[in-house]
């Protein structure tokens, strides 16, 4: 089957109000090109889930977002990230505050369809306080360890970016490390993979090894081809993060005006248009 | 060869956090603990594991962040199975910690709408009930080490303490070091103790860059300087570019 799809074929899945997992970490690997176009579409009121870097401060920037669920939010090189800084000081945005070990394992429960599995993370710390809807459950066995029940995180659309992937949607990445993409994937009812190049599945195979085909077929809906769609964040071995450029998406979250120039200049126009903007303002950099 | 700056110092004092702890991971966050890390594996810890803060584990203790030779492979899932498995030694940073150790990286001021939103709780929560935790204080002061931290992220050992009995049965919090001093929580109910000073430092500054009452035995010792093998590995191996100078001020 065919499953490749355009930029805005993707994001015509996704409905106001839904919870979407975004794959990478922090600022490594995001699917930036679907991110930017979520900026872009009319959707409110979703709820993120993430090992958060831009995606989330983008999204935030751009009021697309309800809540947010993760450990975290880092631009890695730049450890703060300031959409999401400054959304939280002004209480524009909700927070479901994690240790990075319980959001995978509520991924894992949502992807083994298991309503939560036990963790030692969270024990005795803040955690618990700022969710008091989170439970513990006692080991049933002779131990009787108490341990917080981590519940499902399922997510009604996944978005990760891969390296490459073919039409059917078997996808790879090349770089070195999975992240928790094909456990967003799993814990996901849509499952909407973008990649740097859509190939035949001889050529996938042939370019690299088999343990770097992180996604197969069943796990996948949708496969966009997006060239430099994880942009500024890295993508290796295709392109590492653009330092340049991550600062300058820092500078637009100095005021209401910074940001308003950024996002006309940057996101108001299409995917090429965007990518236009960014060669054009390196060749200036020069 | 010169004498040790204060950075020096505070590399061999991470350096010695990891003393004698066999094979395991270490995952030291910020310079000083990386270069401690890696001190440690060429000196007293030579079975330790270091990662170049990515995915890969390196074979060779060198120069952060050059990649040196690769050992294997450790994405962040692995790293999460890893910590729970307890063979791992964490250094982490903290923008507050009380004097029962628990600390704070995500916020300040009210969870709820907080005055300045930090990194977020991380791995905290989990390091802390896993496996052995250590903390890094850059510079140690009373907005740093404050009588009670805003959100607890990692957890200190009166909560461990308190909580239920999974809580304590990994929980192994070890040292403190900072810009002033090392700490440990060796005082009665696992309270923060002044356990010794950085040459140049008395006991009186840190109490006075404390804001809780700190335990100071009544004879406190002078922290370890680096000898003359270990500042040849971290002048002309770990560091050479002198980046630990731009992150500790050589102060007095």
């Amino acid at each position: 089957m065919d499953k490749s799809m355009t930029i805005a074929g993707a994001v015509a899945q996704i409905s106001d109000g839904m919870t979407v997992g975004i794959g990478g970490w922090g600022s490594r690997r995001k699917p930036m090109a679907l991110v930017r176009a979520i900026a872009r579409s009319d959707l409110r009121e979703l709820t993120l889930v993430s090992y958060g870097g831009p995606d989330v401060g983008l999204l935030v920037a751009a009021g697309k977002v309800k809540r947010v669920v993760c450990g975290f939010v880092t631009l890695d090189s730049i450890p703060l990230e300031p959409h999401f800084r400054r959304a939280r000081r002004d209480g524009l945005v909700q927070l479901t505050e994690l240790d990075e070990g319980m959001l995978r394992a509520g991924l894992q429960a949502a992807a083994q369809r298991l309503p939560f599995l036990p963790i030692r993370a969270g024990l005795a710390s803040d955690v618990l306080r700022v969710n008091p809807e989170l439970r513990c459950v006692t080991s049933p066995y002779g131990d009787g360890e108490e341990l917080v029940a981590m519940p499902a995180l399922t997510l009604d659309v996944a978005l990760v970016h891969m390296n490459r992937a073919d039409p059917g949607g078997n996808a790879q990445y090349l770089g070195p490390d999975p992240y928790f993409d094909d456990l967003f994937c799993l814990a996901a009812r849509r499952r909407l993979v973008s990649c740097e190049r859509i190939v035949p599945t001889a050529e996938l195979v042939a370019g690299g090894p088999v343990q770097s085909l992180l996604l197969n077929r069943v796990m996948v809906d949708g496969v966009v081809e997006t060239p430099r769609g994880a942009h500024f964040t890295s993508c290796v071995p295709d392109y590492g993060r653009d330092e340049l450029f991550q600062r300058r998406y820092v500078e637009s979250a100095a005021s209401d005006q910074a940001w308003s120039e950024f996002r006309s200049r940057f996101l108001d126009g299409d995917e090429a248009g965007y990518l236009a903007q960014v060669d054009a303002l390196a060749g200036a950099g020069q | 060869m010169s004498a040790p700056t204060r950075a020096e110092v505070c590399v061999a004092a991470c350096a010695d956090a990891w003393a004698g702890d066999g094979e395991i991971l270490a995952s030291p966050m910020g310079l000083i603990p990386t270069l401690g890390a890696r001190l440690a594996r060429l000196t007293t810890a030579p079975d330790l594991l270091l990662t170049d803060g990515e995915a890969y584990l390196l074979a060779e203790s060198a120069a952060p962040p050059d990649t040196a030779p690769v050992e294997g492979w450790l994405p962040f899932g692995r790293v999460f199975d890893l910590l729970a498995n307890g063979r791992r030694h964490v250094m982490m940073g903290a923008s507050q910690i009380d004097g029962f150790g628990n600390q704070n990286i995500s916020c300040i001021g009210d969870w709820s709408r907080p005055r300045s939103q930090l990194l977020g709780v991380r791995g905290g929560p989990g390091n802390t009930v896993n496996h052995a935790t250590s903390y890094w204080v850059r510079e140690h002061s009373p907005r740093v080490f404050v009588p009670r931290v805003d959100m607890v992220c990692g957890v200190g050992n009166d909560r461990a303490a308190s909580g239920p009995a999974s809580a304590r049965r990994y929980h192994d919090l070890r040292l403190v070091i900072s810009n002033l001093a090392v700490l440990d929580f060796a005082a009665p109910g696992g309270l923060m103790r002044l356990r010794s000073v950085h040459p140049g430092v008395c006991a009186g500054d840190v109490v006075a860059q404390t804001g809780f009452a700190l335990a100071v035995p009544g004879d406190v010792p002078q922290t370890r300087v680096p000898g003359e093998e270990e500042l040849r590995l971290i002048r002309e191996v770990l560091d050479p570019a002198g980046r630990r100078d731009a992150e500790v001020s050589s102060g007095g």
